[in-house]
């Protein structure tokens, strides 16, 4: 058991550096279902088997033929004829012994006639090339039982990607550029004590030059507010006036000229930042206002009674400021006077968190859980991650598709550019509807490519009309989807592969944050977009 | 086995009907079967509304990509793995693949070519067994070298170029050998002598995909500052101030570890040796514990020695498989290539931000002019070394300088040889006029980073 754990680590050790255990962990407890072993589906499910998803399903009532095996590297020609599932399976299970692989020779169709249920034990279904029909029956099944469903579709140089989920919370999102939590625009009591024992114009030499820039940087606020009626500086010329009187303070050398002080240079290029003010991001006070947060009740889940416990605090020890974070970036100081810094944010951080858990206990205890049921852990890196909360909501595949909700004003905003990737989506729309009326997809053999353009601008004119959709779609397009003759080249199925993975195991982790709702990605140009339809 | 001719029947009728159903049958060679390239061969025999202007719908085009178009891919990691697979599944038959590794238990989780009895073994010829045997007919001819191994007469050989690389020292490298292929006449570029580049990498979530014509389009060393510079601590920091868990690392590796020569005289830290990252990871905890530092752990002990840069396979899949359309699309003139870089980042969402990267005027690399440094006679050898490592532009490694001095080639500084690096170090301390130097002189000055000496021109300054 250790040694396999140990190779475990060895062997996802790059990954666990992006995702930690605790994500892994959600990894391997997953379970993820996989409609239509054709080569898309084959590239997603094997960028969830190599990082150790804990079980996957194929379901595909398809048999393998000569084209399949063309462009999906987890088909052979000795599988020809056999049923997809089952083929598949084997190839992609040997990727990762511990994964466990499993198969359904049935069509979805079958299975939603037969047994809908089969659906329930999934912690995602990605649905790869379904027809309309069968993709808004699951759909509707999975937005019942609050299963996240992810379509997938390529068709010739286009990938296509719709993610359907009630409602999603991240906690961890590993923002790219997040700002520091300093608060020097409201220093807490326990930073101000702490400066109280630097006297910038009292000290040695040594002392002076290893003082971190955040120290540097409040004690001359403290005197600028003296001098500026409690008024920090705010336009760029004060900022330009503070730096300068920062400057003013380096030391000296017997020449006048100013010594090296790497601290005091790095407290003037962060002047601007440092000032910023502290304030809630809007998107969290739009979560604090939310139907979730105003009432918790013994159902809601941790987020939401972490989330109110932290708009608790807010409101009331905070003095409307969030816990404070406790991290300090690196900065030229000498190590004590670092470390004394980062332990006094980091203190207070811990006591911040604290108080917050007692809300959190009085919230459960008011609805008849135990304090327990949320453990600290949990609420320490919801505190430390409060700024960078989200919350992703996907609406349902029903609303749409509904002539009654469906964005037309998103349609039509992003068709005023008649090149735009909303019009692969409406094509996509448009050959959708070609299947449901000839049960085949345009222009798949030679002879029909021709015959099927005017075919399919029918399908497009009925879906425009039918939607009231006051747009343009260029001929070109039309030609270009009857000439791909729904073909499903591997290297756009592969881009896709990657892409939809990526977003299973945030909604499986709910680490960093997935795509809502609809993802397009154009080959021909190698751009893509995020449409919400 | 009652059943053993079900299946064949069956199979021959899904073969018959597939034969039927198509216009035309197409006669393969022997690993064929029926409908194999049909998700291929839409774009190459159909003619549509967005194909490249000089595209010719031809039943020949998938013949010269199965037979005749030679792709060299560079590197069998995690981006080559993809690559491999994206280019034979798209008809690709004739790869040669060049990768210098030995397969690594960490490499698993995404280089999904290679199994745990492989750990050890090449990673070129691993890849090119798997693939050779998994997609019929694809003969993909390893190489188990360093890319500076092999020379122009291999490299010239190919009519496109791909890389998975994980290093910008070895790009560049690459990106000087395909310039030193081009051929000029009267001043103007022979595109026959223009081999593409295609060039993918890949950090955790984010990733590049950019299509090179040598001699025509940005190079590698035009958009050197695109390259996120590598973190050193400064040594102050390290030595006497450590803040971070990681300048307790850099402290035992950099410092402690040359001094106490825990596993022998000469002995260098092994990052793959896990006695060896245990010895650093207890040292560091001491370290840190002095001064009252948290946050060491064997990971971080590991990332920082190594310089692991963290990785997962959804990336790498995303960027070869945007590397490897580009193959396709220079092959057959299917579609526009892209023009000319792809950035893709999936942290928040999905991202892609796609631009023209612009040649650089005066390119160390590709523009041909020959560079003019400026630097006053007095100054010494030392800044003009100062200036080629530091400069953002050149970002060299350890330049080897040479000129002719009264007539006679004269080595001016080396480093890479101990003897010659000996004898020539006191020319450091020695002005350019002491030297020997005068104005308007070349210099040529070699690297890691180009296959060929680059030629400077001296230009004194008052």
């Amino acid at each position: 058991m250790a040694a396999t754990k140990a190779s475990k680590e060895q062997k996802y050790d790059r990954q666990l550096r992006l995702w930690g255990d605790h994500g892994q962990e959600t990894l391997e407890n997953a379970h993820v279902c996989l409609i239509n072993a054709s080569a898309t589906g084959t590239e997603i499910l094997k960028n969830l088997v190599l990082p150790g998803i804990g079980a996957f399903t194929i379901v595909d009532g398809h048999t393998v033929s000569g084209e399949d095996v063309g462009n999906n590297f987890f088909l052979s020609n000795n599988s020809i004829g056999k049923n997809r599932a089952q083929a598949a399976t084997e190839l992609l299970q040997e990727l990762n012994t511990d994964v466990s692989g499993n198969f359904v020779e049935e069509s979805p169709d079958q299975l939603l006639d037969n047994d809908p249920e089969f659906f329930h034990r999934f912690t995602v279904v990605i649905g790869v090339h379904l027809p309309e029909s069968t993709c808004l029956r699951l759909g509707s099944v999975l937005w019942r039982a609050s299963v996240p469903f992810l379509v997938c579709k390529t068709y010739g140089l286009i990938g296509y990607m719709r993610l359907v989920m009630r409602e999603h919370t991240v906690i961890e999102s590993h923002p790219d550029n997040a700002l520091e939590d300093l608060r020097l625009d409201q220093p807490f009591s326990e930073f101000t004590n702490h400066i109280q024992s630097y006297d910038l114009d009292n000290m040695n030499k040594k002392d002076h030059s290893h003082t971190p820039w955040i120290i540097v940087v409040a004690k001359y606020l403290e005197k600028w507010l003296n001098e500026h009626d409690d008024q920090p500086p705010k336009n760029y010329r004060e900022k330009e006036a503070f730096r300068q009187f920062i400057r003013e303070g380096m030391l000296k050398k017997d020449n006048g000229v100013p010594e090296d002080e790497e601290n005091f240079e790095e407290a003037i290029k962060n002047v601007n930042t440092a000032l910023n003010p502290t304030k809630i991001p809007s998107a969290l006070d739009d979560l604090f206002n939310s139907e979730q947060c105003s009432s918790i009740t013994s159902q809601s889940s941790s987020f939401w009674v972490m989330l109110r416990a932290v708009k608790e605090f807010v409101h009331n020890e905070g003095n409307g400021s969030l816990p404070v974070r406790g991290t300090i970036p690196d900065m030229f100081a000498d190590s004590q006077k670092f470390i004394n810094l980062q332990n006094v944010y980091r203190e207070k951080a811990m006591e911040d968190a604290a108080t917050v858990s007692r809300h959190v206990e009085s919230l459960l205890q008011s609805v008849g859980k135990s304090p327990e049921s949320i453990p600290e852990k949990d609420i320490k890196l919801f505190c430390k991650n409060a700024a960078f909360l989200r919350v992703v909501r996907c609406r349902s595949l029903a609303e749409e598709y509904s002539v009654d909700s469906v964005n037309r004003d998103e349609i039509a905003s992003c068709m005023d550019s008649p090149d735009s990737h909303m019009v692969f989506y409406l094509m996509l729309r448009a050959v959708d509807r070609f299947y449901l009326q000839h049960s085949r997809y345009p222009g798949v053999y030679d002879y029909q490519v021709e015959e099927d353009i005017s075919k399919l601008k029918l399908c497009v004119n009925s879906l425009l009309q039918e939607y009231s959709l006051n747009v343009n779609i260029k001929d070109d397009y039309i030609h270009e989807f009857c000439r791909n003759g729904a073909a499903e080249p591997h290297t756009v199925a592969a881009f896709l592969g990657g892409s939809a993975a990526q977003e299973a195991i945030k909604i499986i982790s709910h680490q960093f944050v997935p795509f809502c709702n609809t993802f397009i990605y154009n080959a021909m140009s190698q751009t893509s977009a995020t449409l919400h339809l | 086995m009652a059943d053993v001719d079900e299946p064949e029947k069956k199979r021959s009728r899904v073969v018959e009907l597939t034969e039927n159903m198509m216009v035309d049958g197409g006669n393969g060679p022997v690993c064929e079967w029926s409908g194999r390239w049909n998700h291929i061969k839409k774009f190459l025999e159909r003619s549509g509304p967005f194909t490249h202007p000089d595209f010719e719908p031809s039943k020949e085009s998938l013949q010269f990509m199965l037979e005749t178009c030679r792709i060299l891919l560079i590197g069998a990691g995690g981006l080559g793995c993809e690559l491999l697979k994206d280019l034979a599944l798209s008809g690709f038959h004739n790869i040669h693949v060049v990768d210098m590794d030995t397969i690594d238990v960490s490499n698993l989780n995404r280089q999904f070519l290679f199994r745990p009895n492989d750990v050890g073994r090449p990673k070129a010829d691993v890849a090119a067994d798997f693939i050779n045997s998994r997609v019929p007919g694809c003969r993909v001819v390893p190489h188990f070298k360093k890319i500076q191994d092999l020379d122009e007469t291999f490299y010239r050989q190919f009519h496109i170029i791909v890389c998975g690389l994980d290093s910008v020292v070895a790009r560049r490298w690459l990106n000087g050998m395909l310039l030193s292929l081009l051929v000029y006449e009267d001043g103007v570029l022979d595109q026959g002598s223009v081999i593409p580049l295609i060039d993918g990498g890949t950090e955790g979530f984010k990733g590049n995909a950019r299509v090179i014509l040598p001699g025509m389009t940005a190079c590698i060393d035009c958009t050197l500052e695109l390259y996120p510079p590598q973190v050193n601590f400064p040594m102050c920091t390290i030595a006497s101030m450590p803040r971070l868990p990681e300048h307790c690392i850099e402290y035992v590796r950099i410092l402690l570890w040359p001094n106490e020569t825990p596993f022998g005289d000469g002995v260098a830290l092994d990052g793959d040796d896990p006695n060896h990252i245990q010895w650093v990871y207890q040292r560091s905890l001491e370290r840190a514990a002095e001064f009252n530092i948290t946050g060491v752990t064997y990971r971080l002990t590991q990332g920082v020695v190594k310089r692991i840069i963290p990785a997962v396979a959804s990336t790498n899949a995303v960027i070869a498989a945007a590397c490897a359309t580009e193959v396709f699309k220079l092959a057959s003139s299917a579609y526009i290539p892209l023009n000319n870089y792809m950035v893709f980042n999936d942290v928040d969402g999905l991202y892609t931000y796609t631009f023209e990267a612009e040649r650089k005027e005066n390119c160390s690399a590709c523009s041909q002019i020959p560079l003019d440094l400026h630097f006053a006679p007095s100054s010494k050898l030392q800044e003009v070394l100062h200036f080629l490592t530091e400069s953002s532009s050149l970002q060299m490694k350890s330049p080897a300088l040479t000129a002719t001095v009264e007539g006679k080639n004269k080595t001016l500084y080396l480093q890479s040889v101990a003897s010659i690096e000996q004898r020539t170090r006191p020319n450091l301390s020695k002005t350019l006029k002491e030297l020997g130097l005068s104005d308007g002189q070349e210099l040529a000055v070699a690297d890691v980073t180009t296959p060929q000496t680059m030629l400077f021109r001296l230009c004194f300054t008052s």
